[in-house]
């Protein structure tokens, strides 16, 4: 039994490091204008379409060396998903600002149908398959027959979510972009009044998120090695719900919010149903809500008079 | 004053052009429905494909009673409730026969409305509910679940005597459908299942069910569903270590599959109809399909006989009125691409065939 518990404590890790990134995405932009950005799970699917468009350019061009191949399209994808995320900030959020709370989330939500339709129509609705590019990896113990297997690829999505974690937040507590955008996040009129365009800093919150989805996409495209166009909408909900149950607007709530999703589908469907795994997830998600209305992490909100 | 000139020809072109789509109107219009966008867009591009091919052929042999066809298209996205509005807008356009659709949940509640309008329908969906509401307008010209889970079930029973096998679905109407005949099967034959578990479609992370299964110390797995599922178990399966044989159904034909497995797909197993590529009749439509760069696989040659299926109980019937065309389709045999189609009083083909298929690298082969 407890090879498979070690097991499931590495895929739940796996799981929830891609969850927890994507949900940063969320929380950073709800914290800053208060909407939850629905197209940011197609912004992450948009990233990983790029991945496998470079990783298979990259094949047939001869570039084969692992690490410069990962490099590469790790650098493309950000920059070109960030250029998304920018642009749909700009296109679809920025000349909602004033107008009521309603609609920006429309737009949101159209923005995400439109980014799906674009690519369904521009890439095929086919799967895009990349081979194994990171096969293998260690064989840690064997208990009562059951094998626990460390991927590299899980080693990989693991320390990089580590490593991002650690530059993040460097980035949003030392730095003066960092203060920029927690000024704003707490009063985005004072901050204008202080000299601080706000613009941009919303718009620079914009590309975070998406650069921090478009590691998840990499991430995810060389785990899975599968990938197509309707694959943001789920992973989309369950970031959101991890922000959620994180406290949104938190981000180490997000990021453990992530987690928590990630261990609770993990092991609900090895030790009980795979069937009912979501069903566990958002049964948390209600208690945690009823007793703690602003999540784990979360702060109450005050009421400015 | 030049440009006016050209600017008038080009208008009465263009009069000329209304004038004749005009009269165009009196086309019949036959549709097909299924998933055109979404996770299994590639089943509907492969209906697409073959209906398009035929109707194209159709209308170039002077077309139906003399009167050209026009294919519809309707995306249900495998969705029932986009199902029941594809189905309404069908009606409106005034259909006279409808092929599809594929999924087996759009298909059911979509074969009601079309029942109501009065408007016959070939589908090539495989659960046995499809056919058993007592619907007079539905014709399946595919085998049933309760068929091909059979044969699946007894497969698995005789060739895999004393391994363990679980069972999944994926909660659809199909993969349940199939999943459960499957295990009825193989029980019937001695081997009981180890496993009986159903999944979420649409994820990306099956690696839960994986080391469950490990665990369980599986070795076949018979899989209600569809194969894009199927290509990432393998993957998180291979990755975890393990070998599994999957033994699915229909679904598993489409050559997605292969690519989307990453060169794991070896080990699956499906049933599905005889191909009917190797059907003599069918060789010359094959090598049309193949001169167009379309591999005539899957539901391709299917969505073709069920063009050919209405041009002949069209004929037969010289008429495109439901009364006339249900009784031709219920009562008549039709020379098809995919063999010779008759159905049974609940609209079951008379006689399915499915046989056993292994995919070895990018073709599928029969097994015995």
């Amino acid at each position: 039994m407890m090879g498979q518990f070690i097991q499931q404590l590495i895929n739940g890790l796996t799981l929830g490091s891609v969850y927890g990134l994507i949900a940063l995405g969320y929380t950073m932009v709800y914290g800053i204008i208060g909407m939850i950005n629905f197209a940011h799970g197609d912004i992450y699917m948009i990233s990983a379409i790029i991945a496998v468009t470079v990783l298979t350019l990259l094949g047939s061009l001869g570039i084969m060396a692992v690490p410069v191949a990962l490099l590469i399209t790790l650098v493309v994808a950000i920059v070109f998903t960030s250029v998304y995320g920018w642009s749909v900030e700009r296109i679809a959020y920025r000349p909602l600002r004033n107008a009521s709370r309603l609609a920006p989330l429309i737009s949101a939500i159209g923005m995400s149908i439109f980014l799906q339709n674009m690519v369904q129509l521009t890439q095929g609705a086919r799967v895009k398959p990349i081979n194994a590019l990171l096969p293998g990896g260690f064989e840690l113990f064997t208990s009562n027959g059951f094998t626990v297997h460390l991927a590299y690829t899980q080693i990989m999505i693991i320390a990089v979510t580590a490593v991002l974690l650690v530059v993040f937040t460097y980035l949003i507590t030392k730095t003066s972009f960092g203060r920029q955008q927690r000024a704003c996040e707490q009063d985005r009129t004072m901050t204008a009044l202080l000299g601080i365009n706000v613009d941009r800093t919303i718009s620079m919150t914009f590309v975070i998120g998406a650069a921090l989805a478009a590691v998840a996409g990499v991430m995810v495209t060389v785990y899975y090695g599968v990938v197509d166009f309707s694959i943001g909408f789920v992973a989309g909900i369950k970031a959101f719900t991890a922000a959620v149950l994180g406290g949104i607007g938190s981000l180490p709530g997000a990021m453990l919010g992530g987690l928590i999703i990630g261990m609770i589908e993990s092991f609900w469907s090895a030790y009980l149903s795979p069937e009912y795994k979501d069903v566990a997830t958002f049964v948390l998600l209600i208690l945690v809500l009823m007793f703690r209305p602003s999540g784990l992490l979360g702060r109450p909100e005050v009421e400015k008079v | 004053m030049k440009s006016n000139m050209k600017q008038l020809i080009a208008m009465t072109g263009l009069g000329l052009g209304a004038l004749f789509t005009a009269q165009a109107h009196a086309d019949y219009s036959v549709a097909i429905a299924g998933p055109m966008t979404g996770a299994y867009a590639s089943a509907g591009e492969q209906i697409k494909r073959g209906a398009e091919m035929a109707v194209a052929d159709i209308n170039a042999k002077g077309g139906v009673l003399g009167q050209k066809l026009k294919l519809e298209i309707g995306d249900d996205a495998c969705d029932p409730k986009q199902a029941v509005s594809v189905a309404n807008a069908m009606v409106n356009k005034k259909i006279v026969f409808m092929h599809g659709h594929w999924c087996s949940s759009s298909t059911i509640p979509a074969s009601d409305i079309y029942n109501e309008a009065q408007i016959p329908m070939a589908t090539v969906s495989t659960n046995p509910q499809v056919t058993e509401r007592g619907l007079k307008n539905i014709f399946r010209i595919m085998g049933r679940d309760d068929q091909q889970g059979g044969i699946a079930g007894g497969y698995i029973a005789s060739h895999f005597a004393g391994k363990k096998v679980a069972v999944i679905d994926d909660k659809s109407a199909y993969g349940k459908g199939l999943a459960d005949e499957m295990a009825k099967g193989m029980t019937a034959k001695g081997l009981k299942p180890t496993l009986r578990e159903s999944i979420t479609a649409g994820e990306k992370d099956y690696s839960g069910l994986v080391s469950k299964l490990k665990a369980a110390n599986v070795e076949v797995l018979a899989y209600g569903g569809y194969h894009t599922e199927v290509a990432l178990i393998l993957r998180q399966a291979k990755q975890a270590g393990m070998k599994l044989t999957v033994m699915g159904g229909d679904t598993m034909s489409n050559n997605e599959l292969v690519t989307a497995a990453g060169g794991n797909a070896d080990s699956v197993m499906f049933t599905f109809a005889p191909d009917a590529r190797a059907n003599p009749a069918a060789a010359e439509v094959v090598k049309q399909f193949r001169n167009a760069k379309v591999e005539p696989d899957g539901y391709v040659l299917y969505a073709y006989a069920a063009m050919q299926l209405f041009q002949q109980a069209a004929t037969q019937a010289k008429s495109v009125k439901y009364g006339d065309l249900q009784k031709a389709l219920s009562s008549g045999t039709f020379n098809t691409v995919v063999g010779k189609l008759s159905f049974d009083a609940k609209g079951n083909l008379k006689a399915p065939g499915f046989v056993v298929y292994q995919w070895k690298g990018n073709k599928y082969e029969m097994v015995k």
